[in-house]
């Protein structure tokens, strides 16, 4: 029995845009689910508790780089508030990522884009246009 | 004693029968999360800015408190069903599943009650 071929399909396999807008959606989703909704959370809860908390928490996730300290013990809020903002802002992209794939998600609930050429360019598109959009909410946000 | 029969070793180990329920809930709060996000996204650029005094009016009016209460339940019901597959892909010990699992409806919901009653408070003029 132990001698018995078995299928090679499982081990042998290259990355395609398939399979990375795939692991895309649930590298994004769940990234929303355990770090996104904390977020939220933590501005409904500054909102709800007063113009203090409101403050405090703005001024740990957009943080003015301006006026960070970085002498002495302050060098650890100072690299937190960095990282917060960027992961504010990888939020929006993960937020874009998983709208655009989880709008491909519905056209392919429908029976729709299976052929193999419009299913390859919208795995590609999808990413790509989350970018875009990304690029276009910031600028929308500095700009209006 | 014998092993059973074939059809007595896989009676009740099939279907579950609850997936196609998993699988339309995950969609329709995808579809509600499609609407209520992207005005939540609208709001934050349509805002003249994004002080304490601005979110916070703008909040506890009865329509984006309203929109603010339906957005808490769809992305954290859609977010629960979605960790859930997470976790059933990849903890494989059925006692660690039972426990993930029981870990994910209480924070889910936890953290749903939270944020709508922070929604609540602010809308109710509760908050200073």
């Amino acid at each position: 029995m132990s001698n018995r071929p078995l299928s090679p399909h499982l081990s042998i396999w290259k990355w395609g845009p398939h399979m990375l807008v795939s692991i895309l959606h649930r590298v994004t989703g769940d990234g929303m689910a355990i770090v996104g909704l904390g977020i939220l959370l933590w501005w409904l809860g500054a909102l709800a508790s007063g113009p203090e908390a409101y403050a405090t928490f703005q001024g740990w996730v957009w943080a003015d780089f301006g006026a960070l300290s970085f002498s002495g013990a302050e060098i650890l809020s100072s690299i937190v508030k960095i990282l917060l903002k960027i992961v504010l802002i990888g939020l929006s992209w993960a937020f874009f990522t998983h709208l655009c794939s989880g709008l491909r998600h519905f056209v392919l609930d429908i029976g729709a884009g299976y052929e193999l050429d419009a299913n390859r360019m919208w795995s590609i598109a999808s990413p790509i246009i989350a970018i875009l959009l990304t690029a276009a909410f910031w600028a929308a946000i500095i700009l209006l | 004693m014998g092993n059973g029969t074939s059809i007595g070793k896989v009676r009740g180990l099939g279907s579950a029968h609850e997936g196609a329920h998993h699988w339309l809930v995950q969609r329709f709060t995808a579809i509600g999360n499609v609407v209520l996000s992207i005005w939540l996204m609208a709001s934050f650029i349509l805002l003249p800015d994004l002080s304490y005094e601005t979110v916070s009016s703008y909040l506890a009016g009865p329509i984006p408190a309203t929109a603010m209460v339906l957005l808490i339940i769809s992305v954290f019901w859609h977010a629960r069903l979605g960790l859930q597959v997470l976790v059933e892909d990849y903890v494989h010990t059925a006692g660690n599943k039972f426990g993930v699992l029981a870990l994910l409806n209480l924070a889910t919901l936890g953290g749903a009650a939270f944020g709508i009653f922070c929604v609540v408070r602010l809308a109710l003029g509760g908050a200073a």
